[in-house]
């Protein structure tokens, strides 16, 4: 949760949090790009045979959108989820095993890339359904309403699903109970190859929070403090008992929907656009700008990365495979099929 | 049983004995809520919830908007941070529009996750024909739910099994969905005091005989011992088993009867090709039992088309006792 408050001429992150907060923001943001690199590369070699979404680009969004949680507090993550994983304390070791799907993974390689969670922490999972996750976190927020937990469910989704009906469905009624729970959408601009111009009748996806009748905030979803500013207020409205909020993190996607994408629906000039706008490095010189980190600092952070991926990506190879006369062990709960 | 002799023998219609279950669980579990369209004052569309609202007020008998996928998904989501939802969709129908939520998501997270999470969910379905409402509110569609690893799918016929089969439901881990026949909410049955469950997973014999098994679902199990009744006059001795599950099915029950009797008849309103009774055709086949049959396995189900609205045509689309008594009379003299 933010901690302290001082001058208010400082951005908020900066304003917010500690140093050591931060700094452990910065190699979070390192640590899912380059989980998704070693990701990419590992498929490039022919490692896995899956396919994957990769956020790279989005990082700031996932990591600023979580800064503000405990444990305690819930998730609901996408297709696109890796960096929420992160976000939400996952161990990058057991997300490469359950990538590599090694019986040491997440979900014992049951899930994959697309359902990567942690109840633990928790992270409720990420979805392969566009929208699926939405709902699902108006109910763990009922919980927390009815059970008296106090915890904040924070509902990520992209751009692609708040043309689905499960997205109105879901704010309908988080309004209408007045849940604690934040709708936390990454728009980076295309749903697959379908941009929000063509598929969206809003300009921006946060206008749609006057129709459930909460607050809607559209924030630059590459600007680390940004999306902390406005995450943190919305988990501070929804921990206080006032209702949701809805928080559009405009972010874009430098890699394709997915392995398939030829990237035949947007231009070279816009990746490269978008490319320039890297939310690392502006983070980093966030953090320098304000004497948190030496550029020597940022170096290490960037290999002390790298480090834990090298380690992760080791630990996942040596593990064992899923047993296959074990493959219907977690379709049901044991106790219950005795 | 004589019931004039155990005055004790207390009875209950099937949505009284549905509503006391639910009374129960409430009363004994603070984590469990009843979510779903009209069942807080209105009492449901079919007064299957009743006054609980007033019991237990409106936080736990909870009234959604008419929003069938997002009710559906915050009934998940609720079961997997710690509450116990009994969902009611308010016809089976309308299960369609939450598909998404009751097969992605209920049936698969735990298996996603690896076995780190449960689901313990309820939903329940009022299904079946008879009320003249024609094509999108009157369907039996357990085969489509049954099809699904990790969903339990239950079929109580009486409302003993109806209050046991939700009670038990509720104590599973996992999602368990209750389709209830809306023609046997009136039904009036001996329904015990108290807690008890009936077991998910196993099938009753209902009437003991040694010419011929008929399998039957839900309402078409009194609609199997009405014929079995007639056809004993005529000296047919036919078993009737209430097969009461239909994911996981009761294998030893069903084979134990076929290698008694070696003729099998089943029963189901749902559409009968690709139905219930295919399983248990196809589950007869693959095994020994299938050594025992003296005479071709016969389905009947419901007709290869929607429920429609004219009483004549509604019911002549869903098996009725004349249509048992044909099947079951030629299975037994040889005429398949």
């Amino acid at each position: 949760m933010p901690e302290s408050t001082q001058d208010t001429n400082l951005p908020y992150a900066i304003r917010a949090y500690s140093a050591e907060r931060l700094r452990d923001a910065l190699k979070k943001m390192y640590l899912v790009r380059k989980f998704e690199e070693g990701a990419e590369d590992s498929y490039m070699r022919g490692l896995i045979h899956g396919t994957m979404h990769l956020s790279i680009g989005q990082e700031a969004s996932a990591i600023g959108s979580t800064m503000g949680l405990t444990d305690e507090d819930k998730i609901t993550s996408t297709h696109r989820g890796h960096g929420h994983c992160v976000g939400k304390g996952a161990d990058l070791g057991k997300m490469f095993a359950e990538f590599f799907g090694k019986e040491t993974g997440y979900c014992k390689g049951r899930g994959g890339s697309m359902h990567i969670a942690d109840p633990s922490k928790g992270n409720l999972g990420a979805n392969g359904i566009v929208g699926g996750g939405l709902p699902i976190a108006v109910g763990a927020a009922l919980s927390a309403k009815r059970l008296g937990t106090g915890a904040v469910t924070v509902c990520f989704f992209g751009d692609g699903a708040n043309n689905e009906g499960a997205f109105h469905e879901a704010l309908n009624m988080a309004a209408v109970w007045k849940l604690p729970v934040v709708f936390v959408c990454e728009n980076n601009k295309y749903g697959m190859s379908t941009s929000t111009e063509r598929s969206t009748a809003v300009k921006n996806i946060a206008e749609r929070a006057a129709a459930y009748a909460m607050p809607g905030v559209t924030v630059d979803g590459n600007d680390f403090s940004a999306v902390t500013e406005a995450v943190d207020a919305a988990v501070a409205r929804a921990r206080a008992g006032d209702g949701p909020s809805l928080v559009e993190n405009v972010t874009y996607r430098w890699r394709g929907h997915s392995k398939s994408d030829r990237n035949r629906y947007r231009t070279k000039d816009e990746i490269n656009e978008w490319m320039g706008r890297d939310p690392i490095p502006a983070m980093a010189k966030l953090l320098m700008d304000h004497h948190i980190v030496t550029e020597d600092d940022v170096a290490a952070i960037e290999a002390e990365a790298e480090g834990i991926i090298k380690d992760a990506i080791e630990f996942a190879t040596s593990g064992p495979d899923p047993k296959v006369e074990e493959v219907i062990r977690d379709v049901y709960t044991p106790e219950a099929t005795a | 049983m004589n019931a004039q002799n155990k005055p004790e023998l207390r009875e209950l219609s099937y949505a009284e004995a549905i509503r006391e279950a639910m009374d129960i669980a409430l009363e004994d579990d603070p984590s469990v809520l009843l979510m779903g369209e009209d069942i807080g004052v209105y009492g449901g569309a079919f007064q299957v919830t009743g006054d609980l609202v007033d019991k237990y007020g409106t936080d736990r008998v909870l009234d959604t908007p008419i929003s069938e996928l997002g009710g559906a998904g915050v009934a998940v989501g609720a079961a997997l941070t710690g509450l116990k939802p009994i969902f009611e969709f308010q016809f089976s129908d309308f299960a369609a529009l939450a598909m998404e939520q009751i097969v992605n998501q209920a049936a698969k997270v735990r298996f996603m996750l690896g076995g780190s999470v449960s689901v313990p969910l309820v939903m329940r379905f009022p299904a079946g024909s008879g009320t003249g409402a024609a094509a999108q509110h009157s369907q039996s569609i357990e085969a489509w739910l049954g099809h699904v690893p990790g969903l339990k799918v239950v079929q109580p016929s009486t409302p003993e099994d109806a209050k046991g089969l939700l009670l038990a439901a509720v104590a599973d881990p996992d999602p368990v969905m209750i389709f209830e026949h809306k023609i046997l909410y009136k039904m009036k049955g001996h329904v015990p005091e108290g807690y008890y469950t009936t077991p998910i997973g196993k099938a009753a014999v209902r009437r003991a005989g040694k010419d011929v098994t008929i399998v039957a679902t839900s309402i078409m199990v009194h609609k199997a011992m009405e014929t079995a009744e007639k056809l004993s006059a005529d000296g047919i001795d036919a078993e009737v088993i209430d097969l009461r599950t239909v994911r996981p099915m009761d294998r030893d029950t069903v084979l134990d009867s076929v290698r008694k009797t070696g003729r099998l008849v089943c029963v189901y309103e749902g559409v009968k090709t690709l139905g219930v009774g295919a399983e248990i055709s196809a589950m007869v086949a693959e095994s020994d039992a299938f050594d025992f049959l003296d005479a071709p396995i016969v389905r009947l189900g419901g007709a290869e088309c929607p429920i429609p609205y004219n009483p004549e045509l509604e019911k002549a689309v869903v098996p009725q006792v004349p249509d048992i008594s044909a099947a079951v009379r030629d299975v037994v003299q040889g005429r398949v």
